[in-house]
């Protein structure tokens, strides 16, 4: 069974095709990273799936909802609305939201005493915590992080990284996990997606794509990541 | 930005206290004068037609013999209400026509935007006057073509603020939860541009009054009997040669009346625009140096800026010749600046004190510009922004040697196309002659070295020039900066927030926490022998490659300080396992721990310490 | 053309840029068109009868009415409005009988002459004294300095031009008895009504000018130029000044467009012989014809105004062809 599913998706704005033909299935409970440069077509890709872009051609087929987190905490919170509010509003119709919002809070380690709070009180690492807080209350079965520790400080980045882990292993989400840093999807992901000028290059079990790539573009790009032990030679 | 407390904020200015003085004054005025002064303006007195002013009548009369000063008095209540009124309508009709365009159709929405958009290139008066074609003469047409000759330029406004706010993500994250059209508009959107759009109405409502005035001047606003200033200020007018007070008095009123509105309206502009600013820390104390220098030597530099913020606390360190140098820390540790100052490109109202601060033996401050303009080379964080994006590449490459080595045009561009082929630009010579935003981005990183390698570089200062580049682009520039170093024998200060970068490139590893230098030590032992806390918990929260998926990542609670939240103590002890009342109290400073090993950390001998 | 410049013609982005700009113009001069057709059409009421007067014989207003094709089918007149206009006729003025475009052509180059030698004025003085500002005031130097240009500019700004025309008609002309009073003939007639067009824009431009100024200074590739070391000569003039420059014109334009509407007011208090001082009568004495063919004027001359400041900012900044429209 899978949760989400992308039927040769092909996204074009005017002559740019920003996604070609892509097909790419999350499988349930599972993180699938997605990897590639910017400009490759992730996000474009991620935003067909919450309907945020429209398919020029294919289809995306979900089981259940989809909810996503963006990239840059400081742009994604209303600056006007407390975040109890910002949480609140993406819960349906007849929930018991005060309750509701305390017991989110608490789930992604936040005082729930917070909740009036407005974001700009709050550290990017802590706004963060609200947004993903913000995409579990609409209950989703599936849900699209998109570059989300991109923007934050390497010491705040592991923080949410294990709480997205344990978040994900705890609730049983599937997850669509988009970086461009490849030891962070790395960590996160059961498998691997490689994107590159709008199509998928290569996809498989995260462990076998870093180990033993078959795409040229995936190795390139293995090749390129900094390591620690390896010194960078100098022709 | 704190937006709630610009509201009241603008009363404390000078001028923005002033203007809301007269504002009141005005409507107080409007309400009262009629009142009060009603009969005396409208008393007919056939023996002072047209007088000048005198003690009776403090402007003269008109030709009816009535008193010019309660005229302009009574006129207030006309004169602001009907500029109120037009602005009233023009503000509603243009945030209608503004908005909508976000809930209509696309093919709709198309349509209101555009024809917004060619109603705009046409000045209010101009607009007013075709639309007092339309309505006719008169009071109730000239309000009408005054409000909409505001229309246009306030739903374009309207459009150019609902757009900013629609393009940032918590809009995005609205639209995914399910929020819908007319929620978005009035629950994220207008709240988030209603206080530029109040500003505006403020300042529209200034030029209403004063457009008012001179449709009523040119005899097609308000009409006989009734008067506002513009009619009065048109019936002085006639008289001036003989007596000025009956034209001048008027005039005054409606200058002084748009002065209230628009400076209010500047003023709430500014607070809104304003930035609060931060607190005081501990002062600098010079400190004896004789250690020996090098290529680029540093010892207590401090860079603060008003208000007592130090983002750069007492750094020292050395870069020798043909070394290649890394700085590590997070954003807002104080790496940039410590760049910035270090080649003197730190500007006012930021000021920079050092013990010693010297390139090549020579103190920073007293090197001309010849020579760290030849000798100093720097590489920004963002190739996209760093390039004026007006002139051609080539051009700017080139200027360098003009200016400092006096080569002429043709010769400077001449080597400026042979560094760009330097630094492996294909095509050269085509690329000069192009524009910043005809490269790609790690195109551009290369070209920005290349105008560093113009004249000859003994350092290299790079503050993150990696950062905005794609893993495959990154490894070239690095690569490309240590081919410098190798074949030009250049030292490289490499900044970078990426550990593992630094840990890659450089011999030597300065990691910057709050302002300062928190250790110092060789890259090969980094992962073995660092002592600091900060660093070892930084080196264990960074995933890479061979990090254990099954473990959680170790993680270093709370967040940095910002320069102004430093306080007495170790800055990291909010943070930190080991922490004591000591480090609470006391600021460790940057010890010397073995051969090429500093730290500053009072634990630094603790077992726990050290990376096990 | 050569080969080579339409072969780099065709290469670059100037070439939609030029066919975008040339729609944009034609619409928006087919919209004033319209408007200005539409608008006898909207008055409420009969146009010939609100302007012959209630008191005037039902015949004369038929025959009025006739003359004017008034009776034809809306589309016709439309047709036949637009062929006038393609023969440069713009009607018969109802008050004088004269053809509208004599008239026009007696009155603009009155207006013109004035509108633009303000201008001069306004970019000869703003420009300078902005850039100095921006020099003077950057980091938060001179805060007083700043606090004084910034709140006279302000109110400089604020007095309305007309009211401007007045104090200095009351000032100079009859106190001091400096320049003459009204009209055109002597060469010091000039200087009152240019003063009164341009002081407030001036005031306005020199603002613009230096936060504009300001504000590219913070940029990165300003902290370039500096890092290279260039003299401050070359750092302003050559690196700030010409990003600014987007911006300045954009809003140079729109105040020279609102200059031209300006002319109006001024003309007014200072009896200028030009398209200001007619349409004013022509609106009272409800001579639509006349209105509709200066309106046009008008607009069409803010329109050329635009389409002029688009095509130098093209020139002067690459990436302005780019950018959508
Ligand atoms: N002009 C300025 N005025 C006040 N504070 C500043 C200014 N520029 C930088 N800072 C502050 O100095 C601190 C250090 O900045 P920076 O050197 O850019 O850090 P890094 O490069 O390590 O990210 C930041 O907290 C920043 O807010
Ligand atoms: S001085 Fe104390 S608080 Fe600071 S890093 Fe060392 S042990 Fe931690
Ligand atoms: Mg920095």
């Amino acid at each position: 069974m899978s949760e989400l599913d992308f039927r040769n998706v092909t996204v074009r704005f005017g002559h740019h095709t920003a996604v070609d033909d892509v097909s790419l299935t999350v499988p349930a409970g599972q993180v699938v990273g997605l990897v590639g440069e910017s400009g490759s077509g992730k996000s474009t890709l991620a935003a067909t799936a919450v309907g945020l872009v429209k398919p020029t051609e294919g289809e995306v087929r979900a089981d259940g909802k989809v909810q996503m987190v963006f990239q840059d905490p400081y742009s994604s919170l209303d600056p006007r609305m407390s975040i109890g509010n910002s949480i609140a509003e993406a819960m349906p119709r007849g929930t018991n939201k005060k309750a509701e919002v305390a017991r989110l809070l608490e789930l992604v380690n936040l005082d729930p005493g917070r909740a009036s709070s407005l974001p700009a009180r709050l550290s990017g690492g802590q706004r963060q915590r609200v947004a993903l807080a913000r995409a579990l209350a609409g209950d989703p079965r599936v849900v699209i992080a998109d570059e989300i520790t991109s923007a934050l400080d390497v010491s705040v980045q592991g923080a949410v990284l294990n709480l997205v882990r344990d978040l994900q292993r705890q609730l049983g989400l599937s997850m669509l996990f988009i970086s461009h840093n490849l030891a962070v999807v790395r960590y996160v992901s059961d498998r691997v997606a490689v994107m590159k000028t709008g199509r998928i290059v290569e996809e498989g079990p995260a462990a076998q794509v870093l180990a033993d790539p078959r795409h040229e573009y995936t190795r390139e790009l293995l090749a390129a990541a900094p390591r620690r032990h390896t010194r960078l030679e100098v022709s | 930005m704190r937006p709630t407390t610009g509201r009241l904020a603008v009363l404390r200015s000078p001028v923005g206290a002033s203007s809301a003085v007269l504002l009141v004054v005005l409507v107080a005025l409007a309400v009262f004068a009629p009142i009060l002064w009603g009969d005396r303006a409208a008393a007919i007195d056939t023996d002072s037609l047209q007088q000048g002013p005198s003690a009776d009548h403090l402007l003269g009369t008109d030709q009816l013999g009535r008193d010019i000063f309660y005229r302009v008095l009574v006129a207030t209540r006309l004169t602001i209400g009907l500029a109120l009124l037009a602005t009233v309508i023009g503000v509603v009709t243009g945030l209608v026509l503004g908005s909508i365009p976000s809930v209509l159709p696309r093919w709709a929405a198309r349509i209101v935007t555009s024809a917004v958009n060619i109603a705009v290139a046409f000045p209010g008066l101009l607009l007013a006057l075709f639309f007092a074609v339309i309505f006719g003469t008169g009071t109730i047409g000239a309000v009408l073509a005054i409000a909409f000759a505001i229309t246009p330029s306030f739903a374009r406004l309207t459009q150019t603020l609902t757009a900013s706010v629609s393009g940032r993500d918590f809009i995005a994250a609205a639209r995914v939860c399910g929020v819908g059209r007319f929620r978005l508009l009035t629950r994220h959107v207008l709240p988030n541009i209603a206080e530029p759009l109040v500003i505006n109405a403020t300042l529209a409502a200034g030029s209403a009054l004063t457009a008012f005035a001179g449709l009523s001047f040119l005899g097609i606003g308000v009409q006989a009997p009734s008067y506002d200033w513009g009619r009065l200020l048109g019936e002085g007018l006639n008289r001036i040669y003989i007596t000025p007070a009956p034209a001048l008095g008027p005039a005054v009123a409606v200058v002084l009346a748009g002065l209230a509105f628009n400076l209010f309206g500047e003023a709430a502009a500014s607070v809104h625009r304003n930035q609060q600013r931060g607190k005081a820390t501990a002062p600098h104390e010079p400190v004896e140096d004789r250690s020996e220098g090098g290529l680029l030597t540093v010892r207590n530099l401090h860079v603060t800026f008003p208000g007592g913020i130090r983002p750069v606390r007492g750094v020292s360190f050395t870069v020798h010749n043909g070394e290649m140098i890394g700085v590590v820390g997070e954003s807002g540790s104080g790496k940039s600046l410590t760049a910035l100052a270090v080649s003197r490109l730190i500007e006012h109202p930021g000021r920079v004190t050092a013990d010693r601060l010297e390139f090549n033996g020579k103190p920073v401050q007293k090197t001309q510009d010849r020579e760290l303009g030849t000798q100093l080379a720097m590489v920004f964080q963002d190739p996209t922004t760093s390039f004026n994006p007006t002139r051609r590449i080539g051009g700017q490459l080139a200027e360098v040697s003009e200016v400092h080595q006096g080569l002429r045009r043709r010769a400077a561009l001449g080597k400026a196309v042979d560094r760009l082929e330097a630094v492996r630009i294909p095509e050269p010579e085509r690329r000069a002659k192009q524009y910043p935003h005809e490269f790609s981005g790690g195109m551009r990183q290369r070209a920005m070295i290349a105008m560093g390698l113009m004249g000859e570089p003994q350092l290299v200062i790079a503050d993150e020039p990696t950062t905005a580049l794609d893993v495959t682009v990154q490894r070239e520039v690095l690569k490309l900066l240590a081919r410098i170093r190798k074949d030009r024998d250049a030292a490289v200060l490499l900044i970078s927030h990426d550990i593992t970068v630094v840990a890659q490139t450089c011999d030597r590893v300065l990691v910057m926490y709050a302002g300062r230098i928190v250790e110092e030590l060789p890259t090969d032992e980094l992962f073995t022998a660092a002592r600091h806390p900060y660093t070892t918990a930084l080196l264990k929260a960074v995933p890479d490659l061979d990090t254990d998926r099954d473990a959680p990542l170790a993680v270093i609670p709370g967040r940095p300080p910002e320069p102004g939240e430093i306080r007495q103590g170790c800055p990291f002890a909010p943070r930190c396992p080991l922490a004591d009342d000591q480090c609470r109290t006391q600021e460790p400073e940057l010890e010397t721990f073995g051969e090429n090993h500093r730290v500053a950390c009072w634990k630094s001998e603790s077992e726990l310490a050290g990376v096990r | 053309m050569t080969t080579t410049t339409l072969q780099r013609m065709r290469g670059s982005t100037w070439l939609p840029f030029a066919r975008r700009r040339a729609v944009r113009f034609l619409t928006s001069l087919w919209v004033l068109v319209t408007a200005a057709f539409l608008m006898i059409h909207l008055i409420p009421g009969d146009p010939v009868r609100e302007s012959l007067g209630l008191a005037a014989p039902p015949d004369l207003v038929a025959a009025r009415r006739a003359a004017l094709g008034l009776d034809d089918p809306l589309l016709v007149q439309y047709w036949h409005y637009l062929s006038g206009l393609f023969r440069g006729e713009f009607g018969t003025s109802l008050v004088s009988g004269t053809p509208v475009a004599t008239l026009i052509g007696d009155r603009l180059p009155a207006t013109v002459q004035l509108a633009v030698l303000a201008f001069l004025v306004v970019v000869v003085v703003a420009v300078p004294v902005g850039v100095l500002m921006a020099v003077l005031t950057k980091g938060g130097r001179r805060r007083g300095g700043e606090l004084a240009f910034t709140s006279s500019s302000v109110v400089l700004a604020a007095i309305p031009e007309f009211l401007l025309a007045v104090g200095l008609v009351s000032l100079l002309a009859v106190q001091l008895n400096l320049f003459p009073v009204a009209g055109n003939d002597a060469p010091g007639s000039w200087v009152l009504p240019v003063l009164a067009l341009a002081i407030g824009p001036a005031a306005v431009l020199a603002r613009i000018v230096r936060v504009e100024l300001l504000a590219v200074l913070g940029n990165d590739f300003v902290r370039t130029a500096r890092a290279k070391r260039l003299p401050a000569r070359l750092v302003y003039l050559r690196h700030a000044l010409p990003n600014a420059v987007t911006a300045t014109l954009t809003l140079g334009g729109m105040m020279l467009a609102a200059m031209v509407a300006g002319t109006v007011l001024v003309e007014n208090v200072f009896a200028w012989p030009g398209l200001g001082s007619t349409i004013v009568g022509s609106i009272q004495q409800k001579d639509y014809p006349a209105v509709q063919g200066i309106v046009l004027v008008y607009g069409a001359g803010v329109l050329l105004v635009n389409l002029v400041v688009d095509v130098v900012l093209g020139l002067l900044d690459p990436r302005s062809t780019i950018r959508e429209a």
